[in-house]
């Protein structure tokens, strides 16, 4: 992967929180123009180095750098307008809760464009029909199922369509026909406006059909990064477990341990 | 020993806390003249605080106003200045009890009520979402509840004076037989504007105060459920204290 240019780029990162330590040294590269998706056990930390990508979270240790500004270095209004450029879908959604579901989608938009309401107003339908959300504008997010929050957080992430799309569990949680309509639109999207995404999930199936290289995170490490095939055929036994589904006997992968 | 760090750990704790408060009124102030003006939200807030506080504000300044003028008279009548009622409801209205009560109960009211909701903002990561979307909180959330605050809680003041003269009037003129005449005419003859003016000066600074700590205690919320509640408690008990501690100082500069 040395010949691409990786947008993102992690360099010994290490991350704790009161004594847990949840990023061990990690290193990844995000190459640009391709959908990574970024494997792991649950409570391993994947939400916590999706937050190191637009420095919701700082590294304790260890270097940032999105399109070679080190967000660490960063004053925060030249952090504010790295964020512009990327569009992040929290795992619960994250949507503001006094706001309608139009409002949420059209809020990155009100923000950060001058555009006209009525423009605005034919965005956010088109970002909802995308997600196969229709006639809902005017509800409240508390009146929806957690999938279909999801899927509002997911029209809002795309609403300004950025450069650099963050998912965070984008199907958990979604039945099978929906997993795949949001797998499709995320392939598209990518496509079509040759952005540059990142997806984190344990859905297996999902990252095998969408990547274009996978990362496996263990016990704060990225132990593997590499195309589906490869993946696939990793000789590491984590990630074997991972794939057949096999309780990790070895050792508990909380991080209380060791170094 | 043991009292003694434990002390020394409060205070700490304390202290930091001023220090982030100020940190959030500081960068109010820098993002107060920049765009954009999310006008719809302002006046959100400006209703929100209205209409949460108007209804205890009023019955606040209604009892306050007739307790006072019961309590007036039983003093004046020792040496037969009845004839004061009024110009003694009127001040103590005017000067310190409407903006102080009536702060103290937009705090318990409105300023839990924001401390709540930013905090649940906080802890289901809404902030965060404000934050990915290159939209800073304080400007964004602290700064229409600071600025609306800042608004309402002078106008609840003089709604609350306005009745606790109403209710004092009531119980001097009506119940206890004071003439209404004397009444009216020592109020206007004593109370001044300046009076008045005072008494706004200073709920202008609690409206500050109340919605500094309760959005900087609300931003503060950690964990769940739990972690909201408590910075809700945090909230109306520092900002009671605050109001008390400030009315002090700002009467013994003022006057
Ligand atoms: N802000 C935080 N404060 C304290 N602990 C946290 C925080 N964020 C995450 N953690 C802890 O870090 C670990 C990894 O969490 P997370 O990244 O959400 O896992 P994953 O997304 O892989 O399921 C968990 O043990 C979690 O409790
Ligand atoms: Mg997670």
């Amino acid at each position: 992967m040395t010949d691409k240019r990786h947008i993102i780029r992690l360099e010994q990162v290490y991350k704790s929180f009161n004594g847990l330590k949840v990023l061990r040294g990690l290193d990844l590269v995000i190459p640009q123009g391709e959908i990574t998706v970024i494997l792991g056990r649950s409570g391993g930390g994947k939400s916590v180095l999706l937050k190191h990508f637009l420095g919701l979270l700082l590294p304790d240790q260890g270097h940032v750098l999105v399109d070679g500004q080190n967000l660490v270095a960063l004053a925060e209004r030249q952090l504010f307008q790295v964020r512009k450029r990327f569009g992040y879908l929290f795992q619960n959604g994250a949507l503001f809760d006094s706001l309608t579901v139009g409002e949420n989608v059209a809020f990155p938009l009100q923000e950060h464009t001058n555009w006209r309401w009525t423009k605005i107003k034919a965005v956010v339908e088109e970002k909802l029909q995308q997600v196969g959300l229709q006639g809902i504008t005017e509800k409240m997010p508390g009146e929806l199922s957690g999938g279909m929050r999801k899927r509002v957080a997911l029209a809002r992430a795309l609403a300004l369509d950025p450069e650099i799309l963050l998912f965070d569990e984008p199907t958990t949680g979604l039945d099978p026909i929906m997993t795949t309509t949001i797998g499709d639109l995320i392939a598209t999207t990518v496509r079509r406006l040759q952005v540059t995404a990142v997806i984190i999930s344990h859905d297996l199936s999902l990252a095998f059909s969408l990547a274009d290289t996978i990362a496996f995170l263990h016990r704060g490490r990225i132990i593997a990064h590499t195309d589906p095939e490869s993946f696939r055929n990793s000789p590491l036994e984590p990630i074997q477990q991972f794939i057949a589904g096999r309780p990790d006997t070895t050792v508990d992968n909380t991080q209380k341990d060791e170094d | 020993m043991f009292i003694l760090s434990a002390l020394g750990r409060v205070t700490g704790r304390l202290l930091q806390e001023m220090g982030g408060m100020a940190v959030l009124l500081g960068q109010s102030l820098l993002y107060l003249p920049r765009r954009p003006y999310r006008w719809r939200y302002f006046f959100r807030q400006l209703e929100f605080i209205g209409v949460n506080s108007l209804f205890i504000v009023i019955l606040t300044g209604l009892f306050t106003g007739m307790v006072l003028a019961l309590q007036a008279y039983y003093g004046l009548r020792k040496f037969g200045g009845e004839s004061m009622l009024g110009a003694g409801v009127a001040l103590s209205m005017t000067r310190e009890l409407g903006p102080v009560l009536t702060a103290l109960m937009v705090a318990a009211r409105a300023g839990s009520a924001m401390a709540a909701e930013l905090g649940t903002m906080k802890v289901t990561e809404q902030v965060d979402a404000l934050l990915a979307m290159a939209v800073h909180p304080v400007h964004y959330l602290a700064l229409p509840r600071l600025l609306a605050s800042v608004i309402m809680v002078p106008l609840l003041t003089v709604i609350s004076v306005f009745i606790g003269i109403v209710g004092g009037y009531f119980v001097g003129v009506i119940l206890l037989g004071v003439n209404p005449g004397t009444y009216m005419q020592k109020m206007l003859e004593v109370v001044t504007a300046d009076d008045l003016y005072n008494g706004l000066y200073k709920s202008v600074v609690f409206g500050l105060l109340l919605a500094v700590i309760s959005c900087y205690e609300g931003l503060q919320a950690k964990g769940g459920a739990e972690g909201v509640g408590l910075v809700t408690t945090r909230a109306v008990v520092l900002s009671a204290i605050a109001i008390l501690i400030f009315d002090y100082i700002m009467t013994a500069m003022l006057f």
